[in-house]
């Protein structure tokens, strides 16, 4: 019984000194995004391997995701007669939810493992000491325009999730179900309001790209300088980036509303 | 110097001359990384001090850091090249960073340090294209490329053919003759160290045993003596296999 | 880090497809408008608004000519709608507001009857004849009630210019 309170005390006690190396790793990256010189070309071959080449998936997901609600949806409201508010369980259900989180969860997998991995063999390879030997700040140059990017792309990749949804919906409902376009569109745009959906959406997406980019950036900053700890570190920005998330989604939509 | 709790170094005092090669000889997981690692101040000891260049390292923050640096180079075992980046950009940056040399201006000093080290026409390469002897000389060309006042080369030699071994060796010998560098060296390469070293740092039972390569090889402690004349003795068999190299 | 004209062209593309879809969620979608300071502001105080929001559409004839912006409770313990409509929109003073509902069940809106005065409402007037939303509850309830009496048709809880 003492043995396991102990190893309860133990895990608590490393939870918080990682929390506290995770705020303090934050604060640098912070420091560095707003010192000079920005790093422009670094930043915007971040935004290519973090936002573009995630397209492809994030539009499939998203039209895929649209199609089923599109389905689902209609087959539970045209029970009630209702199914001209398509568009709005459609809209609603995308924006406020499905939207930021899934498009954070597949930007995990897909980009922050990623991330994780290279900065970790960075790590392995001593080529982060080597630019520390240059006197070049390798968070300046590597981890920031990593984070920023992440922060930077994760918003513009969940509004494309979700218009890539709304038209999946529309092509189910309207095309195959027979539900009336002008029906569909203007009970979208009824039930959205753009302050406490849209604005609470961006907000969301935000949030998670700085935290999937933290996470990310971290876990391969911090890793053990070996095959087995940079495979280690990948793993765990999938799970630990997954579950905040998750949590994260949760707190702000108890505090946001949306 | 404690790495959890395996202590490494104990109580442990040595010095390196100016303008001179040192060679920090030592078996395996005996500390000769750790102390030009912690010279470059990338890891700070559990306590002592350790001055460099007329500054004590330990303590200092990173910014701090930034500045000894500016006066130190560092040859990495493994070439610790950016790997996203072609030879000519990973020598080119660093002047991009530090300096407010042109285009033209750092073109010319990075060819001049390339051929210095003996490469030419590797602009375009990739790290990975590279062979291990060319890694290293690329690694010291980055190394070298600001003028530093002292050299830090961790296993120049690990890893390489016997005849890489001795055109490194021979490119480190002229290096120090024609700049004045003050070159820390770390390696188990007996043969190499009895002909370049000027003075050795030999780390026995995490204590430091210094003096010159002739001095330690015929040390009146029997197994100082023996570790040199064994290694020498066994050279020829042991050579091309001898180092672990760490690449991921 | 080496810059590419090609990437920089595709990154460039990808950030303005981002933000197109943001937009189009904004303002299409969301509703969102830059115009509030330019369009024609309206007031209407109602007794009772049943289930009207900010955002619900105001219509003349069936067609859409603006939105409520905000809905406040004034010293009469009234509710005062803010309504923000198309800039050249002429109403006549004697136009009045009502709140609908669409369908049985539907969402609420407001509904303007064009009158036939001389004289135009100005940016920021108020229109002084309205009709309360229609609760179905209540309407049954006044149903029986009148029902009882014999049937002396009630007036549908009006109040224009009340004192």
């Amino acid at each position: 019984m003492t043995r396991f309170i102990a190893d309860l005390g133990y895990a608590t006690i490393r939870f918080i000194l990682e929390l506290g190396r995770i705020a303090a790793f934050a604060a640098d990256v912070g420091r560095a995004v707003i010192t000079p010189p920005a790093r422009v070309g670094a930043f915007v071959a971040e935004l290519f391997n973090i936002g573009v080449l995630s397209l492809l998936i994030i539009c499939v997901s998203g039209a895929a995701v649209g199609m089923v609600l599109g389905l689902q949806g209609y087959n539970t409201l045209v029970r009630f007669g209702a199914e001209e508010s398509l568009g709005a369980v459609v809209g609603l259900s995308l924006i406020r939810e499905l939207g930021p989180v899934l498009t954070a969860l597949l930007t995990t997998g897909r980009a922050g493992s990623a991330t994780t991995a290279e900065i970790g063999t960075m790590v392995a390879t001593e080529q982060l000491d080597g630019l520390r030997m240059l006197a070049i700040d390798p968070v300046h140059l590597v981890v920031a325009p990593k984070t920023l990017a992440m922060v930077a792309a994760m918003p513009l990749l969940s509004a494309l999730f979700i218009v890539c949804g709304l038209a999946g919906g529309y092509l189910v409902g309207v095309a195959l179900m027979g539900v009336d376009a002008g029906n569909y569109v203007s009970s979208l745009q009824n039930a959205v309001d753009f302050r406490d959906d849209v604005l609470g959406s961006v907000l969301k997406a935000f949030v998670f790209g700085i935290l999937v980019g933290l996470i990310s950036t971290f876990r391969g900053y911090t890793c053990q300088p070996t095959s087995a700890g940079v495979s280690a570190a990948t793993t765990s920005t999938v799970v630990v980036g997954s579950v905040s998330v998750l949590l994260f989604d949760y707190i702000i939509t108890a505090l946001w509303g949306v | 110097m404690r790495f959890g709790t395996r202590p490494v170094l104990i109580d442990f005092s040595c010095e390196f001359p100016g303008g001179r090669i040192s060679v920090v000889l030592g078996g395996s997981g005996a500390g000769k990384t750790t102390i030009l690692r912690l010279i470059g101040g990338l890891i700070q000891p559990q306590e002592g001090r350790i001055w460099v260049a007329g500054t004590n390292v330990v303590g200092l923050s990173e910014r701090q850091l930034y500045e000894v640096r500016r006066k130190l180079g560092m040859m990495f075992q493994g070439g610790a090249l950016l790997n996203s980046l072609t030879v000519y950009e990973n020598l080119a940056f660093p002047l991009r960073e530090h300096t407010q040399l042109s285009e033209q201006e750092i073109a010319e000093r990075v060819h001049a340090t390339l051929a210095a080290v003996g490469l030419r026409d590797v602009d375009h390469l990739l790290p990975g294209e590279l062979s291990g002897g060319m890694i290293k000389r690329v690694a010291l060309a980055r190394a070298i490329l600001r003028d530093p006042q002292i050299l830090l080369c961790d296993e120049p030699f690990s890893g390489l053919d016997p005849i890489s071994v001795k055109r490194i060796e021979a490119l480190l010998r002229r290096i120090n003759q024609e700049r004045g560098i003050t070159m820390i060296v770390s390696s188990h390469h007996i043969p190499s160290t009895m002909r370049m070293a000027h003075h050795v740092v030999l780390l026995w039972d995490h204590k430091a045993v210094q003096g010159t390569p002739q001095e330690l090889a015929s040390s009146p402690d029997p197994q100082i003596a023996d570790f040199f004349n064994e290694e020498l003795h066994e050279e020829g068999v042991r050579e091309p296999q001898h180092t672990p190299v760490h690449r991921w | 880090m080496n810059r590419s004209p090609r990437r920089d062209l595709i990154v460039g593309l990808f950030v303005l497809a981002g933000l197109a879809a943001l937009a189009y969620l904004s303002m299409n979608v969301g509703g969102l408008t830059f115009r509030n300071q330019g369009g024609l502001m309206l007031y209407a105080s109602f007794d009772e608004i049943g289930g009207l929001k900010p955002r619900a559409p105001v219509v003349i004839a069936g067609v859409k000519v603006g939105q409520v912006v905000d809905i406040v409770l004034d010293d009469d313990y009234r509710a005062r709608v803010r309504m923000d409509l198309r800039r050249d929109l002429k109403l006549p003073v004697d136009s009045t507001a009502s709140i609908v509902t669409a369908g049985l069940l539907g969402d609420q809106y407001i509904s303007i009857q064009v009158g036939g005065d001389d004289r135009y409402l100005e940016n920021g007037g108020t229109i002084t004849m309205t009709e309360s939303a229609l609760s179905l509850e209540r309407l049954i309830g006044k149903f029986i009630y009148s029902f009882e009496r014999g049937g002396n048709g009630s007036d549908k809880a009006s109040d224009g210019g009340k004192p």
